[in-house]
This record gives structure tokens, C-alpha cells and sequence, in this order.
């Protein structure tokens, strides 16, 4: 009974990633803190994309699409989240999100 | 057939990999450090999808994330660190720590019950074409839909952090300010202020 053709290991895998991110999320202090915590979540959930790919989708090309999209989405928001710590700081020249509390500051 | 067990122990090493990685990317106290440990888990989980039957996405997997995302964030941390930054960690302390304790491992525990209880239809061993070949085609032929719409939105992201990093202009500021605009009063060169 090998432990990587069971789907239960990977499902616990990915949940381990979310349950580990968010605990970042919320500790984290900084933006590009945060910004990890979130890129370690959606690796989990492209994980468990990837489990319910190879074990019970009919059609393997589904999952890997999927996960795909799902790296383009979080490369796409890793890019916004730089600038815009870039735009404030270039600003307000501190990174802290307590001080960043009101839309216009 | 010790193939199979060479197989099953790097499989190990590769959950250690994403188990220890994540740890270090959420309790280190230097955001370098934070980094480092997001690197390692990405590349775990890109051995992970290895085991999972795609050769392509363990590829894009350190492509993407090791080598553009993680490098992105490290500019990111060059821009807007800060020494305090460095060694202060959650909002109020003991409450704060204490909520993120409650969240993870609720979160987790619950969701585990959930997925311990589920009868998930009989696992299908791998059957089902996985080949670079098929995924191609069917990403442009079959979803070509999601395709063209993460280009839309890459370019969308390449159009806002441009506009987002390049900050505002002297000259953008002052009509802004002219026409009504809640802008700060530009200031004149060389001259007082408000």
C-alpha cells in the first residue's frame, strides 16, 4: 500500500499547505508576508486539483488546465501586490498594513 | 521492482520538502528567510506534481513560481524593507497568535473529517492520456476559453502594475488638483508650500 497512489495523501497534503497559510496570513506582518501566506494556499489548492486529476477525473488534460490558469492568476496578483507595495512606500514610505487602514490616507 | 521504493522514498522527501518549506516561510523572522522557505515548498509541491502525472507542470511549476514569482518578491522586499520590519511579528501578540492558531487548525481538522467521511467514487489508476501532446491540443482546441482569458488577464496585470509603480507625475498632479480632483496642493518649485 504505497503512500503516493493513495488519494488521501495528497488531499491531506494540500490541506496541511491551506491550514500553514493561513496561519501566515494572519501572523504576518508585511505585505510581501501576506502575499506568501497566499501563494502557499493557492499551491495547495492546485494540489488538490492535481490529486482529483490523476485519481478520479475522466479527462486528465482538465486538472492541469486548471492549474495552470491557477499559476497565472497568482503570478498576475504577485505582480500587483510588488507595484503597489512599491507605489506606497514610494508614498508613504513605511510598509506596515496597521498604518494602511483608510483608502484615501 | 527496488525502483518502486526508490520512487516511494523520494515521494518523502518531496512532502518534507513542501512540509518544512511552508514552516519556515511562515515563522521566520526575516522576510528573506520567508522567501527562501516559500522556494522550497514551491519546489516540493513541483515534485509532488510529478507524482501526479504531469512532467509539464512540474516544469512550469519552477518556472513560474521559482523563477519569476519568488524573484518578484525578492525585488519587492529589496523596494520596501525597512530594518523594524525585520524583527516585529503579528498584530497584538497573544491574541493574534492565538486566531491564527484557532484558524489553521480548525480549518484543517475540520476539512479532514470532511474528506475522511466522503466515499470518493473507486480511484481509476491512471488511466487516461497524460502526454504533453493531449494537454496541447485540448488547450487549444477544447478550453481554449480559459487560454485566452489568462492572457487577458495577465495583460490586465502587466497594464495596472505599470500604471501602479510608475506613481503620478508633477504635471498629472497639478491638472489633476486644477480640475477638482482631492490631490495634495502641488507645490511650486523653489517656492513655499501652503
Amino acid at each position: 500500500m504505497m503512500l503516493s497512489d493513495n488519494l488521501h495523501t495528497y488531499l491531506i497534503l494540500a490541506l496541511f499547505l491551506l491550514a500553514i497559510g493561513l496561519y501566515g496570513l494572519i501572523r504576518h506582518r508585511s505585505f510581501i508576508g501576506m502575499l506568501i501566506s497566499t501563494e502557499l494556499i493557492l499551491n495547495g489548492a492546485g494540489v488538490n486539483f492535481m490529486a482529483f486529476n490523476r485519481f478520479l477525473a475522466p479527462d486528465p488534460a482538465v486538472g492541469q488546465v486548471i492549474t495552470l490558469f491557477i499559476m497565472g492568476i497568482a503570478a498576475a496578483e504577485a505582480a500587483i501586490v510588488v507595484s503597489y507595495v512599491l507605489a506606497v512606500y514610494h508614498r508613504h514610505h513605511t510598509i506596515d498594513p496597521e498604518e494602511m487602514d483608510e483608502m484615501r490616507h | 521492482m527496488p525502483y518502486q521504493y526508490i520512487a516511494e522514498a523520494l515521494f518523502y522527501v518531496f512532502v518534507l520538502l513542501v512540509m518544512f518549506g511552508s514552516l519556515l516561510a511562515v515563522r521566520a523572522r526575516v522576510l528573506m528567510h520567508s522567501v527562501l522557505g516559500l522556494a522550497v515548498t514551491l519546489l516540493g509541491v513541483a515534485g509532488i506534481y510529478f507524482y501526479l502525472g504531469s512532467m509539464f507542470l512540474t516544469l512550469m511549476q519552477v518556472l513560474i513560481y521559482v523563477g519569476a514569482i519568488c524573484v518578484v518578491l525578492v525585488f519587492g522586499i529589496m523596494v520596501g524593507y525597512t530594518p523594524e520590519e525585520e524583527a516585529r511579528r503579528g498584530v497584538k501578540g497573544r491574541p493574534n497568535l492565538l486566531l491564527s492558531l484557532i484558524a489553521s487548525f480548525s480549518g484543517f481538522g475540520l476539512l479532514v473529517l470532511v474528506m475522511g467521511r466522503t466515499v470518493w467514487e473507486p480511484f481509476t489508476p491512471k488511466t487516461g492520456n497524460f502526454s504533453l501532446e493531449y494537454l496541447g491540443e485540448n488547450l487549444l482546441y477544447k478550453y481554449c476559453l480559459a487560454f485566452e482569458l489568462i492572457s487577458v488577464v495577465l495583460l490586465i496585470a502587466i497594464i495596472g502594475s505599470i500604471i501602479l509603480a510608475r506613481g503620478t507625475r508633477k504635471e498629472d498632479d497639478e491638472k489633476a488638483y486644477f480640475m477638482g480632483a482631492t490631490v495634495p496642493r502641488p507645490m511650486r518649485k523653489g517656492g513655499k508650500g501652503q
